[in-house]
């Protein structure tokens, strides 16, 4: 099961990672022998089985709708790598 | 991807599909107890670790909002699933804190619904597909500052404001029926008491895909999505631009490229937002923060119990036990608060002495007309008017045994509706009581014969039109008090008199 | 206590390299606190104990970096419940300790700032990724510590380090606070000194949170009662899966004799229980954590906390370098995978599949315990390894999970005790309950721990 540059450059993209040209082939390597193991999982027959998406034995856990107290203001932003007055700020969202 | 050159004469049919998302007027988020009221708060304080996706935070499940999504599905004819979860939606975007989206993707709480839509006389049945909840984003505040940067400012307080999202099949023909499908959705969840549905505040908005085919088949061409309308009026505007702009694309043999185009609303058009060449892969995996909730049928009945009735429904009783006309009867139930207030005042004391379809038939006159106008005019919501039921009832009881005339009802509701005082105080105060008195009126149309010599010249030239201007001037005299078939009576025998 | 946990931590430190920060300041009004308690006899069985905290358990005020320059400077506004609860106590954190980074390594080499030794021979790793908590607890750098497992994080090192270190089930522990790497697997558990100290812990820790919607409501019991130091009528299952050729021969004969006192001390062996879908378990494993965790890292997007690369022109690109200079090799591959994983196309092949092979394996556990109580498996197939041995090999790395990963796909319990050593080095034993079997496992663990002196041993640390 190897992956083709073409392939690991959609996943970066599709992960918003950057990565550099020599990130791409090792990237290739790397994740394609992870994938080549994976390939065991092909001999399991697994018609007629369900999923396990998790293990908790618990259903319908849900709260009522009650307001409770939200961060001060200054502890929402206290973590802000770039901040303008009371907000969070980023360069522009323009679409690629 | 087959396009005729020689399309000149073909019948082209539109069909759209609509997204609705609706924002759920629960007290607190879908996924944590910070207020969800986000809209007047100050930045960034309706925010907690949840909401603003800080590592190690975990959601919980607001189950008033899972009920009010049942209580859509319900309304809208669905089934209620009796095992659905939530899922990841993946998408990075600044606006969306955890960098995914907790949604539903294969497993909605309500699915294979419909609604009836009327539009112009004829009934088309619209499918729903599915009723799903998910979370609001954080806002983009886009700024341009002294120095000529463009950038963003983010505000959290939205952030996970519950959403629910009615997708339609694409079973919808035209603009209008899409502005009426809309209506009635918006008429439900305000009925449902589930949203504030504010188009205006992004309470309730929509989205929609739109495709133009020939008739009679069911190739349709490529489909485009149209967002950012803003009121129903644009959703009118948006499809109809859109739907000639395709036809003529495709009469010009040209391509139809899929596509989300936003409207423009001051100059009404859609322009082209982004390609979907580059589709997005959601990535969707079921949220293993959030364990599957398994409906139980009797959860389903206790809400279907209290389901309040909708406006369609309430139209029908109207008619049915007030012996209302259609027209005023769906008038009437346009919004819930004033067909309850309706129903309220025809519970008043007040109008327990009068026959019910006539009391009906009465309040309705004076609610779809002057306290409407009132309304309108001071821009106040009927929830807030300081006339109660009780003094309407007794208003119209007024003017029903003839104390007060017409024009009079109408200075004494006004007043009612300024000062909350009740019309029987108002009558005496403003000495509004209606003259019946034939003595008292002949004295006073003596008055205005006197005053009007020329009129009275026109009337016995046999000008009836000057009848009606001394009425008018007795009416002046006595502010409207006088009866009027009295008064006219007695001005025809003054004038025989005095001939 | 905690002047002379303060001491040892300079004295070793520069040799173990346990701490990402160590606190003590806090440490230092907490302890002071505690002697107040104490003197008012409003005490726990924790009260002035020193403890550590991996550093992916948010603290309020003390940064959180989960050992990654992602997070080097967070300082979160909010303490996870399990710190909460630990506060309640009157415990006195002492620090922060290093990890593989945000969890995903087994050796703590991935730690962005620097790895951590082995107290044993510090040319060696002491596991991961709770490797900085595992080794703080083997050279007295605290009384207790916290770890998070997702694959063997708390008992691969306990192992590695011979000290207690306990997996409960799935659900037991509140998640809330604990940054999350896969969250259908993690789970927060104690590192202790012995067994006791671990139920007392565990008596702290669990319970079920409003803030996490996967904890139990199942009632606590008190813990301390199942420590037994007798196993008559206990059923002990060996798999044979677990002894096979993937395992060192000294690990393998060191486990027989552990079996052997188990036995002496009044269990049954059952050496007939087979799980035969433990050999798919790897890559179950390495589909379903790098999926979730490729969502759960998809916010560290350089907007609201955390490094944020600023020098480029557009968002996007600032977004895209942000996680490229602030993820680590071991992450961004990690990333890369539980993309592809789920993407479209693969999402069947990959995502779906491997969940419904942790069907079968959930169910392979579920048969088992129906002829036993508890399983008894070596904790990892190997001892610790030297430092850079397995760094450039990711493959070679994730198989010194093998041993482990089952419990977290079956949510299910698992501790690893002290079992012995080779050449020095330790061996741990591992012991698995079926969901909510915490007293079995206890127990079990206690009559061994009883009859052997392996947990009395201590490193001499090379300075």
């Amino acid at each position: 099961m190897a992956l083709s540059r073409e392939e690991v450059e959609h996943i970066a993209r599709l992960a918003r990672l950057g990565i550099t040209e020599a990130d791409k082939d090792k990237f290739c390597d790397q994740l394609s022998n992870i994938l080549e193991q994976f390939q065991t999982l092909e001999e399991v027959d697994t018609n007629n089985v369900l999923p396990t998406a998790q293990v908790t034995d618990r259903q319908n856990s849900m709260r009522e709708d009650n307001i409770l107290p939200s961060l001060p203001q200054d502890a929402v932003l206290s973590n802000a790598p770039w901040r303008e007055q009371e907000y969070f700020r980023v360069r522009a969202v323009l679409e690629e | 991807m087959v396009v005729s050159q020689t399309t000149k004469n073909i019948d082209y049919e539109t069909v759209i599909g609509l997204e609705v998302h609706v924002q759920l007027s629960t007290k607190s988020k879908m996924y944590c107890s910070c207020s969800a009221a986000y809209s007047s708060a100050p930045p960034n304080t309706h925010v907690c670790p949840v909401c603003l996706g800080l590592p190690g935070s975990l959601p919980v499940i607001n189950k008033q909002a899972v009920e009010y999504t049942m209580m859509m599905g319900l309304a809208l004819n669905c089934n209620i699933a009796e095992h659905s979860h939530f899922d990841r939606k993946s998408y990075p975007y600044p606006d969306l804190m955890k960098g995914f989206q907790i949604s539903q993707y294969d497993a909605p709480l309500a699915y294979g619904g419909w609604i009836d839509i009327e539009t112009e006389q004829v009934v088309n049945r619209i499918r729903i597909t599915r009723v799903h909840l998910e979370e609001d984003v954080s806002k983009l505040l886009h700024q341009t500052n002294s120095l000529g940067e463009i950038y963003s400012l983010v505000d959290v307080n939205r952030s996970g404001v519950p959403l629910m999202e009615v997708v339609s099949e694409p079973d919808i023909r035209s603009p209008e029926e899409a502005r009426h499908y809309l209506m009635t959705l918006h008429s439900i969840v305000r009925y449902l008491g589930i949203s504030t549905g504010n188009m205006e505040e992004g309470s309730f908005r929509c989205d929609a895909n739109i495709s133009i085919r020939e008739r009679g088949t069911t190739r349709s061409n490529n489909k485009v999505e149209v967002k950012n309308m803003n009121s129903f009026k644009a959703v009118y505007q948006a499809l109809s631009f859109e739907a000639q702009r395709q036809r003529e694309l495709v009469q010009k043999g040209e391509h139809i490229s899929m596509e989300t185009r936003g409207w423009v609303d001051n100059k009404e058009i859609t322009v082209s937002q982004r390609s979907k060449e580059y589709a997005h892969d959601y990535r969707y995996f079921p949220e293993p923060d959030l364990p599957p909730l398994v409906i139980e049928r009797n959860w389903v009945t206790e809400i279907q119990k209290n389901m309040p009735e909708l406006a369609q429904q309430k139209r029908d009783r109207f008619v049915e036990q007030y012996g209302l006309s259609l027209y005023d009867a769906s008038l009437l139930t346009e919004s819930r608060a004033l067909a309850d207030y309706f129903e309220t005042c025809l519970k008043s004391p007040a109008l327990q002495n009068l026959p019910k379809q006539k009391a009906a038939k009465e309040l309705s006159n004076w609610l779809l007309g002057e306290f409407n106008r009132l309304l309108n005019l001071s821009n106040i919501d009927i929830t807030r008017t300081k006339i109660t039921p009780q003094m309407m009832g007794e208003l119209i009881v007024f003017a029903n045994d003839n104390i007060i005339n017409i024009s009079s009802g109408k200075v004494v509701l006004e007043v009612m509706f300024q000062t909350g005082k009740i019309a029987k105080d108002i009558i005496a105060e403003m000495n509004l009581a209606r003259i019946g008195d034939t003595s008292a009126i002949d004295e006073i149309v003596k008055q205005a014969i006197q005053a009007n010599p020329d009129a009275v010249a026109d009337y016995k030239r046999g000008k009836e039109q000057a009848l009606k201007f001394l009425v008018g001037q007795v009416m002046r005299i006595s502010k409207g008090r006088a009866d009027a078939k009295i008064t006219a009576e007695i001005i025809k025998q003054n004038l025989i008199e005095g001939e | 206590m905690t002047r002379a946990v303060l001491e040892r931590i300079n004295k070793v430190e520069p040799a173990v390299h346990s701490f990402i920060t160590v606190t003590e300041d806090i440490a230092l009004k907490q302890a002071e606190k505690a002697d107040e308690l104490l003197c008012k006899e409003e005490t726990t069985p924790l009260t002035g104990i020193p403890v550590l905290i991996k550093d992916v358990m948010c603290t309020q005020g003390t940064r959180t970096t989960c050992a990654s320059r992602m997070l080097e400077n967070f300082i979160p506004p909010y303490n996870a419940t399990v710190v909460e609860k630990l506060n309640q106590c009157g415990t006195v954190m002492v620090g922060k300790s290093n990890m593989d980074e945000f969890a995903m390594g087994s050796s703590t080499e991935n730690s962005a700032f620097f790895p951590t030794h082995n107290p044993w021979d510090v040319d060696r790793v002491p596991g991961g990724s709770s490797g900085g908590s595992a080794a703080a607890i083997a050279a007295d750098e605290a009384l207790f510590a916290l770890g998070s497992d997702t694959g063997g994080s708390i008992r691969q090192p306990a192992g590695f380090c011979s000290v207690v270190g306990l997996k409960p089930t799935y659900g037991r522990v509140s998640r809330f606070g604990l940054v999350a790497f896969a969250s259908s697997l993690d789970q927060i558990g104690p590192f202790t000194k012995d067994i006791t100290d671990c139920a007392l812990v565990l008596n702290a820790i669990a319970g079920q949170d409003s803030r996490d919607s996967t904890s139990s409501p199942r009632p606590v019991p008190d813990y301390t009662r199942a420590l037994i130091p007798d196993l008559h009528g206990i059923r002990l299952g060996v798999p044979q899966e677990f002894f096979g050729a993937g395992i060192q021969p000294d690990v393998r004969e060191i486990l027989e004799s552990a079996i052997k006192k188990l036995e002496e001390l009044g269990a049954s062996i059952n050496r007939d229980i087979s799980l035969p879908h433990t050999r798919y378990a790897l890559a179950v494993y390495y589909i379903i954590a790098p999926s979730e965790a490729s969502t759960n890292l998809a916010r560290y997007d350089g907007v609201k906390y955390g490094f944020s690369y600023r020098d480029a022109e557009t968002m996007w690109d600032n977004m895209d370098a942000t996680r490229q200079f602030g993820f680590g090799p071991e992450v961004k591959r990690r990333i890369m995978l539980g993309t592809y994983a789920l993407s479209a196309g693969y999402y069947d092949a990959y995502y779906l599949k491997a969940q419904k092979v942790r069907t079968l394996i959930r169910e392979d556990y579920a048969r088992a315990f129906e002829k036993c109580d508890a399983l008894i498996t070596p904790s990892s197939p190997s001892v610790p390894f030297k430092l850079g041995e397995k760094v450039d090999d990711p493959l070679q790395m994730y198989l010194s999970d093998i041993c482990t990963i089952p419990a977290n796909i079956a949510g299910i319990p698992g501790i690893s005790i002290p079992a012995g050593f080779s050449d020095g080095l330790p061996v741990g034993m591992q012991i698995m309950a079926p969901q909510f079997g915490e007293e079995i496992l206890l127990r079990t663990a206690f009559a061994y721990e009883q009859a052997t002196e392996w947990h009395l041993k201590k490193p001499q640390v090379k300075l």
